[in-house]
Formats: structure tokens, C-alpha cells, sequence
């Protein structure tokens, strides 16, 4: 098992590598200017050039890239053309934030969806299937930015039970764990958990509905297991996807919750995203994406460590 | 021997309802089992052998299932049993082997904790306890290196490994009724005279009760003391092996031993039964047999033959038998 983890580490550096270039080069081979959005319209041409010559853009691509990765590699993701202020800053409270908003929100997808998947699942065909069942897709098909609005309307707007917008009081972006904070993030995180709830519930149906099927069920049964030992077997056998879906889930959260963000005003990767790509802020744009990769690959790790732990059918070669 | 079977069935009757027609799978199936006999139910697929095996440990889904008559085991009703009562008999009283064993053990579990599972389930002991009674258990099925072997996860064994640990995990409780659905289909010709060796052996060791269930009628011969053959939901014909293979009097069963490749010279045509079984949705009135019998008289598409005693323990259902007996 632990030659196996560390072979899977080993396994990440050239897909790092791989992350490192793309983000890299996505973001150059997008057309326009990045200095254009900073500089003044009528800035002379030796001021552009000097301005590009202090952010490196004078030089060669590739040499571009070795300097850039050399910078990241000691935690320097560079400054903001935008606010002046260190990316890894910026990014790093930002995914703070919206670490605490996707894990909250994936506890939350996971738990009902567990509890809707295995309902459903147990009971297929019945009325309490159907509603499940009808509840999850609603799950993965309604826009969740417009169930963020409706929230936003009943229990803000209209009973003024929950703030709006914002992380905290006052527009705080430094998350403590309080009430005056944990009111903030309710209404987002149960926006953002509506669609791992689908996605799980999903799974996690018809995953119990093909395990239900299976003759070794019946074999339980018919070494005298109740139905509480056999659900123990039931569960251990959901388990190693059950954690491989929650696990993509939060990554995705992670990165694509750039429209709840914009919504609730949530000071976390997404809306820094939303901002970077409209003010063309060039290093922030590379260094969000980065991190975000970053932590896409190693969710992905971890995901395939725990499966192999759980799952003795993986090879753990 | 006592005189009360061991296993006692009367007018079984299974139909699944969960259709659009219901289907018949079960139709009058009556048969006994004495304490220390191994019967063979021998029949093709479909002609509910193993819906017959399964309502021994009450396997049916009860939404979607209508029995009826009389199932006793070992002195209980079990048809009457429900919830915590079926399950404490279930792999107590009566355990069963499956056909393909890589289905019937839990993937995620090891051997191991599947036996040791079953004990603690049924017999309050500490789980050191059942560890060395799983691992006696293995050794008692002549699996080599038990002590690895209960590690093991059931993908890491060989077939006939699997069906070894399948019949250690059906002994575990001591039960006093073994039943096998086609404990051999899936293995090799080489493992499946193992495995028949083997249960053959633990029967007689300990005394069990066992029905097989099985298509293959070598199988049959190698374990039973007793035959009953069944078709379409009914038992065609009962008797000691000896009298199935020597004196066969259905013609169902007479076409089962003529289509096997055992005596057939080389070159020559086999012979098979022509047609194929009836749909149990829409079983004909008369005789099930009748629409694939050489010998059909008017008289078989009237009412279900009656059961006529040929000799001690030796009957069949069949229209020239009741023909030859009024005679």
C-alpha cells in the first residue's frame, strides 16, 4: 500500500508538468494584450515596451515559461498587473475561501445524496424512488445560479433570515469560524450543494440497484444475515465510488463555482477568476488557474489512494 | 435413521406474479428428504429445480411470489417464517451453495471475514473464536495454505478454490440441510469431481441432508442416493439412482439418458429430445410432456398424469403407467 502511494505520487510530477504548461500557454495564446487593459490609452511606445520588458513579456515563450516556472517553484506566482498586491496572496486566501464554501457544500451534496441514492436505490419503483429520484435530477438540471437568486429573494429579501451577500460582516474576506460568518455561508453553500447532491444521489442509486442485484445479496441472506448486515455490505461496496464521485465533485466545486460566487459576492477563486479575466490581469489569471489545477490533481490522488484501500479488486501494483 | 424426514415437502406450489402473466414456476412438487440422503433434482433449465431449492430457506421476493402447501425442515414450517426467525434458520438450520461462487461472495470482503461473519451471526462467540473455526473450516475443505487463504478476497482464488470456500462458509454453523444449486456448472471437468468428491465426503461425515440441484445427470450419479426428475414445475419421476439409470419409466427421463454422450458410439447421432420446454406462463391442461413425447395418446392432453408407484420408492407420472397398472 505504500509503495503503491508512493508510485501514485511519483505518477503526479509529469502531470504537474503537464498543468504547469497548459496554464501557462492558455493563457498567452489568448489573443489581446495584457498590458493594453493597464496601460494608458495614450502611453508612449517606449513606455510599453519598458512596462513589457518589467513583467518579461519582451522575451521568448519558452524562456518565458522557464522563468515563470522557476518563480513558482519557490511560491512566487508573481504581482497583479491589476491591484499591485502578491498573487499568492490573493489566491491563497481566495482558495481559503472557497475551500470552506465547496466542502461545505460537498458534506452537505454528499450526505443527501447518500441518504436519496440509498432510499431510492433500496425502494426502486416505489413513491418514495420517484420523489427521490425526481428530486436529484431536479438537482443537476435546475441553473444553480437562478436557485441562488431564488434563495437569495425568500430568505433574504423576503424573510431577512440570511445575508445576501459577502463572507462575513461588513465584507470580511478572512473566514472565522462564527456565527456572524456561518450565516454568510449557508444560503451559498446549499446553492452549490444542489448539484453533488444530484450527481451522488444518481450514482449512488444505481449503484445500490446493481449491488441489490447481485447474487452474493442473496447469498447473505441465505447465511442468515438481517437486513442491517447485509446494508453494512451494501454500504462497503458503494463506498470506493461513492468516494471517487465526491471526490471529482469537490474538485469541480472548486474550480466551477464561478457563477454562485459572482452571485453571493464570495470572495473565493471563482469571483478572483471572474475579476482577472475582465481586468486581463495576466499573472493572477495563471497563478488561480495553477493552484486550481493543482489541487484538481491531487483531489485526484487522494480519490485514488482511498479507492485503492477500500476496493482489494484495484491492482495495487 | 428416524421416520420423520428430514426435509419434508408437500404440494409446493411457486408463482411469480411480478410479470405481466403469472408463471408457474412450481406446480405440486412433493418430495422428503430423510436425515443423512442426498437427492438429486435433476431437470433442465426452467424446470424449476432451483425455485424448488430456494423455498427451502424461504428465498422468494414475498411482493411478488404466491406459494402454497407445506415446506418442513428439521421439525419447522418455513413457509410461515418470517424476519428474525428465517434468518436465524437461514445458514443455521439449512445452508446453500451457489452455482458460481465469484458471484456469491461479497467482492470487498475477505474470505475470512465472510466465514467468520456467518458464526458470529448465529453463535455468540469471541471473533478469535471464529477466526480458528474459519480456519479449521478451510482446512476441513482441503484448501492449501488456509491461514493465507482466509486473507484472501474471493478474486484472488481459482474457481475451484472459490467453491471450496463457498462450502466451508455453508458449513460454518453446522447446519443439518445442505443445499447445492449446481455446486459444479461452473468449474472445470477436473475441479468439478474435486468438489462432488468433497461434499460427497463432508455429507457422510456429518451426516447432512442434501439436495442438489443439477442438469447433469453424471452428477447426479456420482452423489445421490436419490433422483427426482423434474419438468415444467412437476417431479416427473422419483427413485434410487440404480432405478433412474436402469429402469427409467417416464419418457422424459428415458429421452435425459438417451441424449447422453456417455454410451453413444462414436460417429453415431446423438439423440435428443425434440422440442423445447413449455412456457410455465401457459402450461398446456394435460401432461407438460406430452407436445415432445413419442409416445402422446389422446389421453395426455386430458388431466395431469397421476403419480403411480412403480416399486419401493421408484413412482412416475405418466398416462401408460396408470394405463399399465389398471390393466
Amino acid at each position: 500500500m505504500l509503495i503503491y502511494t508512493l508510485k501514485r505520487l511519483l505518477y503526479v510530477l509529469p502531470v504537474a508538468f503537464g498543468v504547469s504548461v497548459v496554464c501557462f500557454l492558455l493563457v498567452h495564446i489568448t489573443p489581446g494584450d495584457p498590458l493594453t487593459a493597464v496601460m494608458p490609452i495614450d502611453a508612449s511606445a517606449e513606455q510599453q515596451a519598458a512596462m513589457r520588458a518589467a513583467y518579461g513579456f519582451d522575451k521568448p515563450l519558452p524562456v518565458q515559461y522557464v522563468i515563470w516556472l522557476g518563480k513558482v517553484m519557490i511560491g512566487d506566482l508573481g504581482t497583479s498587473i491589476a491591484s499591485g498586491r502578491s498573487v499568492l496572496t490573493e489566491v491563497s486566501r481566495a482558495v481559503s475561501n472557497t475551500l470552506i464554501l465547496s466542502a461545505v457544500a460537498t458534506a452537505i451534496g454528499f450526505f443527501f445524496g447518500c441518504l436519496f441514492g440509498f432510499v431510492a436505490g433500496y425502494y426502486r419503483g416505489s413513491a418514495v424512488d420517484r420523489i427521490a429520484s425526481a428530486l436529484s435530477v431536479l438537482g443537476v438540471s435546475v441553473p444553480h445560479y437562478w436557485l441562488g437568486m431564488v434563495l437569495v429573494i425568500v430568505f433574504s429579501v423576503q424573510l431577512n433570515w440570511l445575508p445576501a451577500t459577502g463572507a462575513g460582516p461588513g465584507g470580511s474576506a478572512d473566514w472565522t469560524w462564527n456565527w456572524e460568518h456561518i450565516r454568510h455561508l449557508i444560503l451559498p453553500a446549499i446553492t452549490m450543494s444542489v448539484i453533488p447532491m444530484g450527481v451522488i444521489a444518481r450514482t449512488i442509486r444505481a449503484l445500490v440497484a446493481e449491488i441489490l442485484s447481485q447474487e452474493f445479496v442473496q447469498a447473505l441472506a441465505a447465511k442468515g444475515m438481517t437486513d442491517r448486515g447485509i446494508f453494512r455490505h451494501v454500504v462497503k461496496n458503494t463506498a470506493p465510488t461513492a468516494l471517487a464521485v465526491m471526490g471529482l465533485q469537490l474538485g469541480y466545486l472548486l474550480g466551477g463555482s464561478i457563477l454562485i460566487e459572482t452571485v453571493f459576492s464570495w470572495p473565493g477563486t471563482g469571483f478572483l477568476l471572474n475579476a482577472a479575466i475582465f481586468q486581463r490581469d495576466l499573472p493572477l489569471l495563471q497563478g488561480t488557474i495553477l493552484v486550481l489545477a493543482m489541487f484538481f490533481v491531487l483531489l485526484n490522488l487522494l480519490v485514488d489512494v482511498l479507492q485503492t484501500a477500500l476496493d482489494p479488486r484495484i491492482q495495487r501494483a | 435413521m428416524t421416520d420423520i424426514p428430514m426435509i419434508d415437502i408437500r404440494d409446493l406450489n411457486v408463482t411469480f406474479t411480478g410479470g405481466r402473466k403469472p408463471v408457474h414456476a412450481v406446480n405440486g412438487v412433493t418430495l422428503s428428504v430423510q436425515r443423512g440422503e442426498v437427492l438429486a433434482l435433476l431437470g433442465e433449465s426452467g424446470s424449476g429445480k432451483s425455485v424448488t431449492l430456494r423455498s427451502l430457506l424461504n428465498m422468494h421476493p414475498k411482493n411478488r411470489t404466491k406459494l402454497s402447501g407445506s415446506v418442513v425442515a428439521a421439525g419447522q414450517d418455513i413457509l410461515k417464517l418470517s424476519g428474525r426467525g428465517l434468518a436465524d434458520y437461514r445458514g443455521k438450520m439449512a445452508s446453500m451453495i451457489f452455482q458460481e461462487p465469484l458471484l456469491a461472495l461479497d467482492p470487498v470482503y475477505t474470505v475470512g471475514a465472510q466465514i467468520t461473519e456467518a458464526i458470529r451471526r448465529h453463535e455468540p462467540v469471541s471473533s478469535a473464536e471464529a477466526h480458528a473455526r474459519a480456519l479449521a473450516l478451510l482446512q476441513k475443505v482441503k484448501i492449501p495454505s488456509p491461514e493465507r487463504r482466509l486473507q484472501a478476497f474471493p478474486h484472488e482464488m481459482s474457481g475451484g478454490m472459490r467453491q471450496r470456500a463457498m462450502i466451508a462458509l455453508a458449513l460454518a454453523c453446522n447446519p443439518q440441510i445442505l443445499l447445492a444449486d449446481e455446486p459444479t456448472t461452473a468449474l472445470d471437468a477436473t475441479v468439478q469431481i474435486q468438489i462432488l468428491l468433497l461434499l460427497r465426503e463432508l455429507q457422510r461425515e456429518l451426516g447432512l441432508s442434501v439436495i442438489l440441484v443439477t442438469h447433469d445427470i453424471g452428477v447426479a450419479v456420482e452423489v445421490a442416493d436419490r433422483v427426482a426428475v423434474m419438468y415444467a414445475g412437476r417431479i416427473v419421476e422419483t427413485g434410487s439412482v440404480r432405478d433412474i439409470i436402469r429402469n427409467p419409466r417416464h419418457p422424459y427421463t428415458q429421452g435425459l439418458l438417451a441424449s447422453r454422450a456417455h454410451d453413444a458410439m462414436s460417429g453415431a447421432r446423438l439423440d435428443a429430445i425434440p422440442g423445447a420446454p413449455p412456457d410455465l406462463a401457459a402450461l398446456p391442461p394435460g401432461c407438460s410432456f406430452a407436445p415432445r413425447c413419442k409416445h402422446a395418446a389422446a389421453a395426455c392432453l386430458v388431466a395431469p398424469p397421476e403419480v403411480v408407484e412403480i416399486g419401493p420408492g421408484h413412482a412416475a407420472r405418466c398416462v401408460r403407467l396408470t394405463e399399465a397398472v389398471a390393466a
